[in-house]
C-alpha cells in the first residue's frame, strides 16, 4: 500500500511522537502507573481507539508488521480502518496472523497465540482509572495510587462475594502490577488476565479521551485481585467452538437466528482460522456442499 | 563551530529507529542495542548519546548538561531547541560525561512519579568494567551488564534511587554506538 502524500510518516507530528515517547519511557519504568499525555484529536471520533492509535503512532516503524483486532476479530469495522489508516499513512506491511505481527492494536481482547518478546501489544483503553466508579474525583484516586491505597477496591470485591457469592466482574478486572500499582488492564475479559502475568512481550495502554498512558514491561508480575479464600478463577462459555472445535479458547455467542439458534465461536478470528486450516473441525462448521452453494 | 554538523538523516526515521531501541533498552534493564550509527556529532559527544538527546529532548523539556559538553552546547540548542537550565534539580533530561548525586536530580513526587529526571550518562563502554546483576520488571532472569565509566559505590547510590520507588530517576547509559537502559524499578547488585 502506497503512504498517503501530504502527512508525516505514521500521521503524528514529530514533537506529539516525542511527547507521547517520553510518556512511554516513563510508564515502563513505573509499571502500571497512568502518565498523562497530551492526547491530540485524532480523525476518527474518541472511543473508537485514539489513545492505541497515538501510542501505535508513536512506535511504528517502515519496518514494523502490524495487525489491529477488536475484539478478538481482524474484521470488524474498527480493526480494518485503524489498520487501512496505518497502512496509508505509514506505508506499514499489516497482517491477521498474530505469529507474523511485531505490533498488535487489540481492543479488549489479547490473541490465544501466545506472544513473544519481539512482539508489543498495543491496548485500546476506555477508562483507565481503576477505582473510576468507586471514587469519582481525579485527585483522590491520584492521590491513592500515590499512597498504594486500595482498600476501597478490596471493600468492592468483597460485597460483590457477600452479595453474589463470587466477584460479580467478567471483564476490565482489576489487577496489581509489580505488587505495587492497582491497574485496569482494558475491557479485555477476565479470561484474559492470566496471559498478562509475565507475559514475553511489551504491553501498552492507551487512553485518548481520558490521555493517559500506562505499561507493562515483559516478564512483570500482573496478579488479578482475590481473597484467599476466593482465589481468581477465570470462566468461559461451557461449549467448544463450533467452527473449529476448540475448547479452550474465548467464545462469542453469535445469534444464529430468531428461533433461539445460537453458535459459540472463538473470538480470535485469527486462533479460529488457523485450527480450520490445520484440519480441526468443529460440530457447527458448513461442510464442503452448504460452502458449494454458497 | 559544532553547529555545522548535521543531525539525523532522516529526523523522522531516525529518531523512530532510536526510540526503539530506547524503549526496548528501558523494557528489559541491562539489553544494548544499537543506536545513533552514522551520525556525526560534536565531540565530546558519541553518537549515541546524541540520537537518544535528538529523540527525545526538545523544547518542551529543560536540559541540565554537564560543563564538559559546552563544546556541544550549540549542535543541541540547534537541533533539539532545548532550553538549558542551571539548576540540575529543575531539569526533565540530564546530560552527563560522569554520574551526578543522583539525590539532587528530581525524583517527581509520590502522586506523579512520572515526572522525574532522566539521566542521559555517557559512559566509556560496556562489556568492561563494573558488572551490574540486575533483577526486576523486564527481565525473566537476573541479568547482567558491564559497564566502563561508572564511579565505584554506583549501586549504592541506585540502591537509594530504587528505594524511592515509584518515585526515582531513569538512567540511559550511551557508548559509542550502543545504549542500555536502568529504569528505577531496577534492583541492582554489584560485583
Amino acid at each position: 500500500m502506497n503512504a498517503l502524500s501530504g502527512y508525516n510518516f505514521a500521521y503524528l507530528d514529530e514533537q506529539t511522537k516525542r511527547m507521547i515517547r517520553r510518556a512511554i519511557l516513563k510508564a515502563v519504568a513505573i509499571p502500571g502507573h497512568q502518565v498523562p499525555f497530551g492526547s491530540r484529536e485524532m480523525p476518527l471520533p474518541y472511543g473508537w481507539g485514539t489513545g492505541g492509535i497515538q501510542v501505535t503512532a508513536a512506535v511504528l516503524g517502515p519496518s514494523d508488521v502490524l495487525k489491529v483486532i477488536d475484539q478478538g476479530a481482524d474484521d470488524t469495522t474498527n480493526a480494518v480502518s485503524i489498520r487501512r489508516f496505518f497502512g496509508r499513512t505509514a506505508g506499514v506491511r499489516t497482517t491477521t496472523a498474530t505469529a507474523e505481527a511485531t505490533l498488535i492494536q487489540t481492543r479488549h481482547r489479547i490473541p490465544e497465540t501466545a506472544l513473544r518478546e519481539d512482539q508489543i501489544i498495543v491496548y485500546q483503553v476506555p477508562q483507565p482509572e481503576p477505582l473510576s466508579k468507586l471514587e469519582p474525583s481525579r485527585a483522590e484516586t491520584r492521590r491513592m495510587h500515590g499512597l498504594a491505597e486500595y482498600g476501597l477496591m478490596h471493600v468492592k470485591l468483597y460485597e460483590d462475594i457477600t452479595r453474589f457469592g463470587h466477584v460479580s466482574i467478567s471483564y476490565d478486572y482489576p489487577v496489581l502490577v509489580n505488587s505495587r500499582y492497582l491497574m485496569a488492564p482494558s475491557p479485555i475479559p477476565a479470561f484474559d488476565n492470566p496471559k498478562m502475568h509475565m507475559m514475553p512481550a511489551l504491553q501498552l495502554f492507551g487512553a485518548g479521551r481520558e490521555k493517559r498512558i500506562y505499561a507493562v514491561p515483559p516478564y512483570t508480575a500482573v496478579k488479578s485481585l482475590d481473597f484467599d479464600d476466593h482465589p481468581f478463577r477465570t470462566t468461559r462459555a461451557p461449549h467448544a467452538c463450533g467452527l473449529c472445535g476448540a475448547t479452550d479458547s474465548y467464545l462469542d455467542e453469535v445469534v444464529t437466528d430468531d428461533r433461539g439458534g445460537r453458535l459459540f465461536v472463538c473470538s480470535d478470528t485469527d486462533h479460529c482460522e488457523t485450527r480450520r486450516a490445520a484440519g480441526h473441525v468443529g460440530a457447527e462448521a458448513p461442510t464442503a456442499d452448504e460452502l458449494a452453494a454458497e | 563551530m559544532s553547529i555545522d554538523l548535521p543531525g539525523f538523516a532522516d529526523p523522522v526515521l531516525g529518531a523512530q529507529s532510536c526510540f526503539r531501541a530506547v524503549l526496548d533498552a528501558m523494557a528489559r534493564p541491562g539489553s544494548r542495542h544499537a543506536a545513533g550509527a552514522g551520525l556525526t556529532p560534536p565531540a565530546p559527544l558519541d553518537p549515541a548519546t546524541a540520537a537518544v538527546l535528538l529523540t527525545l529532548v526538545d523544547v518542551e523539556t529543560p536540559l541540565w548538561f554537564d560543563p564538559g559538553c559546552a563544546a556541544a552546547q550549540d549542535w543541541i540548542a540547534f537541533h533539539c531547541g532545548a532550553a538549558t537550565v542551571p539548576d540540575i534539580g529543575a531539569a526533565a533530561f540530564v546530560l552527563a560525561l560522569e554520574l551526578p548525586d543522583l539525590a539532587h536530580l528530581n525524583a517527581g513526587s509520590d502522586d506523579g512519579p512520572e515526572e522525574s529526571a532522566t539521566l542521559i550518562l555517557q559512559v566509556r563502554g560496556f562489556g568492561a568494567g563494573t558488572a551490574l546483576h540486575l533483577a526486576g520488571p523486564g527481565l525473566r532472569a537476573p541479568a547482567t551488564l558491564a559497564v566502563d565509566g561508572l564511579p565505584a559505590g554506583f549501586a549504592a547510590a541506585w540502591a537509594d534511587n530504587h528505594a524511592l520507588f515509584p518515585r526515582g530517576v531513569d538512567l540511559i547509559l550511551c557508548a559509542g554506538t550502543t545504549i542500555a537502559a536502568l529504569p528505577r524499578s531496577v534492583r541492582i547488585a554489584e560485583g
